[in-house]
């Protein structure tokens, strides 16, 4: 097996968009919200679709938009429903994901002609594809899951006295005046971004893997949200680069080699913490 | 076109009645199944479920070399139950809450899944063909050997769900109470787990293993806005999953190459979005239809109150109104008020001569009740909850439109039949 540039950029990729995941994701996770992350994953497929229509190109600021909103909306009509119409939690987001979904899928495969995405691409992605999509030499994927990991850890750095005790103590937060419900609406536009981004890599499925996975590995063994952060960041790395050459030992698709070793993490991690860490 | 939809309403083609028969199926199974996946609020882990078969189909396919569906669907069973007990043994021993035991069972093994596909895809073994239709689902695959597997297990899971009906019933609303009453409730919740399972894992034929969650639970929600009752949810909950599966049939007869799955959880969601805006009782316009009534009431009883309030202010000797003494006495929007009052008008509890409101003789009879709750509420609320008098009157500003003549004729005797309020005004007799 000859490690050549090509790898190295999908394994640089792949890292990098499992990054993006952790940052959100383990708020996801302290929140209750892991399948918020599920129900925005598949509803940002419409919005994408429809970006990619608009715009003709994988690039760009409107697609980023376009899925966004979309994750957005996802969330505002699950409230709704709760609220207005008093579906049960679960029952609402099931509704409104499935849904939007099929939207997309159906707008996927009625265009599929005219814009460069096909059902497999939404269900698991294809970073193998990565390399053949280059800006000044560097693949287009690792500069912006690159760009947008960045741009988190900005948000994470300015917003995080907010999204901290919003996350832990929203009662306290409203209390002495945070705007609880703007850090959420905050919060799902992050998970709606790291989304966008890691859906080409990974498609719609996997990318919970990545929100929740390393969060809830991290969470056994940190009962502070700095070193989830750290502890996380570092399952998400060991992860990609152990899917990684699973994929390529198998010759099967990396994004679901990722998962299924993120899966495998959490297993041994629950048996470290059982036998060595025993309290 | 045309004659493709002739063919297929008329059932010409025997595939088409194949593939409708097992679409309607696997759409009546889902749902009445789904009824009890809604009831006992687990739509999320149902979905878990559905995406966990995909490993479990993979698997078998790769044991047994070709598509057999007993063997596919066994194999779907197994692996969707191993995720199951997976999540709840992770719950149970605290090791993530549900929700994220839920989501990384089912990235996890969609994952596991994805990678025996493309493996299986990259070998080349030309079996395999149209395993990833399990994917987003394919009606048109639906062959008489599925059919026959299909029709098999719908038998038998209703069969089952007929048979242990009332302890689905009780362990779907209080497992407790099922307990105590001696129904075998972790008997029950296995054997309720093994029909879910077994239905996403025939439904995959159809719908796919993303979007099989939406068959289980939209017409389920879909049902329960126009019933209270169980038994009556479950008919109309598979009455919809039917309708859906008959789009499904229809999508992949008239158009060979699209997905089925997405076009049946669409169909399943406009019933639902149908159910939601417009079923009695419990729908958004109804919703909405008694909210406004309720507010007209509460406006057109504070516009009768305030005739009584100035009739009372001048002593009695006051009975023609115009709109201002209205507004001065009460900040009232204009608009609202004289919406109001053309209300009363129409209802003949308002006279208007000449630019000058007065009440009519039925229309005093109901200010004077609407005041007299006003003031026994008060009243109540200073005597019982010893509340200062200049602390009463908002919350009685809301109760008054919602007492009923029995509680009034309650508060009344609880009270003493009593002729002042708080503010030492008088509490007006009881109308006839």
């Amino acid at each position: 097996m000859s490690f050549q540039v090509n790898d190295w950029w999908i394994l640089l990729t792949t890292c990098a968009v499992s990054l993006c995941c952790v940052i959100p994701g383990t708020f996801l996770v302290l929140r209750r919200m892991a399948m918020y992350g599920d129900a925005i994953s598949h509803a940002v497929l419409p919005g994408l679709v429809a970006a990619y229509l608009i715009s003709g190109t994988k690039a760009g600021p409107g697609l980023l938009a376009g899925a966004a909103s979309s994750g957005l909306l996802v969330t505002i009509l699950i409230e709704f429903l709760q609220k207005k119409v008093k579906v049960q939690h679960d029952a609402a987001i099931g509704l409104v994901y499935t849904f939007l979904f099929a939207v997309g899928v159906i707008m996927v495969s009625q265009f599929a002609g005219m814009a460069d995405i096909d059902q497999d691409c939404v269900l698991f992605g294809e970073i193998a594809f990565v390399p053949f999509d280059l800006i000044a030499g560097i693949p287009r994927q690792l500069l912006i899951s690159t760009g947008l990991l960045l741009l988190l850890l900005l948000a994470l750095w300015a917003g995080y006295r907010g999204l901290y005790l919003s996350t832990f103590d929203p009662g306290f937060a409203a209390a002495i005046g945070i705007q609880v419900i703007a850090w959420h609406y905050l919060l799902m536009a992050m998970v709606s971004l790291s989304t966008v981004i890691a859906f080409e890599s990974v498609g719609a499925v996997l990318v919970i893997a990545f929100l929740v996975g390393p969060p809830a590995t991290a969470a056994l063994f940190s009962k502070r949200l700095p070193g989830m952060f750290l502890l996380g960041s570092l399952f998400a790395i060991v992860s990609s680069v152990a899917g990684y050459f699973l994929a390529m030992a198998l010759d099967a698709n990396v994004g679901g080699c990722v998962s299924l070793v993120i899966g495998v993490v959490f297993g041994i991690s629950v048996l470290i913490r059982k036998y060595l860490f025993r309290e | 076109m045309a004659s493709d939809y002739t063919a297929f309403f008329l059932l010409q083609d025997p595939n088409v009645r194949l593939v409708l028969a097992g679409t309607i199926l696997i759409g009546i199974i889902a749902a009445i199944t789904g009824c009890f996946t809604f009831l006992r609020k687990r739509a999320l882990a149902g979905d878990a479920i559905s995406h966990s078969v995909l490993p479990g189909v993979c698997l078998a396919f790769l044991f047994y070399g070709e598509k057999n569906p007993l063997v596919l669907m066994s194999g779907a069973i197994a692996s969707g139950l191993l995720s199951l007990v997976l999540m709840e043994a992770v719950t149970r021993a605290r090791l993530a809450r549900p929700d994220t035991a839920i989501a990384l069972m089912l990235s996890v093994f969609f994952g596991a899944g994805i990678v025996l596909l493309t493996a299986i895809q990259h070998q080349g073994n030309a079996a395999q063909a149209g395993l990833d239709k399990f994917l987003l689902g394919k009606a048109a695959s639906i062959t008489r050997e599925d059919l026959q597997l299909i029709g098999l297990s719908a038998c038998i899971i209703v069969g089952l769900i007929a048979v242990f009906f009332r302890g689905f019933y009780l362990i779907s609303f209080d497992e407790d109470f099922a307990f105590s009453i001696g129904f075998r409730v972790k008997f029950l919740q296995f054997l309720l787990s093994v029909i879910t399972v077994w239905t996403i894992a025939i439904g995959i034929q159809s719908t796919g293993v993303v979007l099989m969650a939406a068959l289980l639970v939209t017409p389920a929600l879909s049902a329960r806005m126009w019933t209270d009752s169980v038994v009556r949810m479950v008919f109309i909950a598979g009455f919809f999953g039917a309708l859906s599966g008959y789009v499904g049939a229809f999508i992949s007869y008239t158009a060979p190459a699209l997905p089925t799955g997405p076009w049946i959880v669409v169909s399943a969601t406009l019933l639902a979005g149908i159910s939601l805006a417009f079923a009695p009782g419990k729908g958004l316009v109804s919703r909405w239809a008694v909210h406004q009534k309720n507010r007209r009431k509460s406006t057109d009883e504070n516009i009768l109150k305030l005739f009584y309030q100035l009739i009372e202010k001048s002593g009695g000797a006051q009975h023609g109104l115009l709109e201002e003494d209205l507004i001065n006495q009460r900040s009232f929007n204009l608009q609202t008020l004289r919406t109001g009052l053309k209300r009363l008008i129409r209802k003949g509890l308002v006279v208007q001569l000449a630019g000058v409101y007065s009440l009519s003789e039925a229309g005093m009879s109901a200010a004077t009740r609407v005041v007299r709750l006003h003031r026994l509420w008060e009243l109540y609320l200073q005597r019982y909850l010893h509340l200062e008098p200049d602390h009463v009157h908002d919350d009685a500003e809301a109760i008054e439109h919602v007492i009923t003549p029995e509680i009034e004729q309650m508060l009344a005797e609880e009270l003493g039949y009593p002729d002042k309020d708080p503010h030492q005004t008088n509490i007006p007799p009881e109308t006839l």
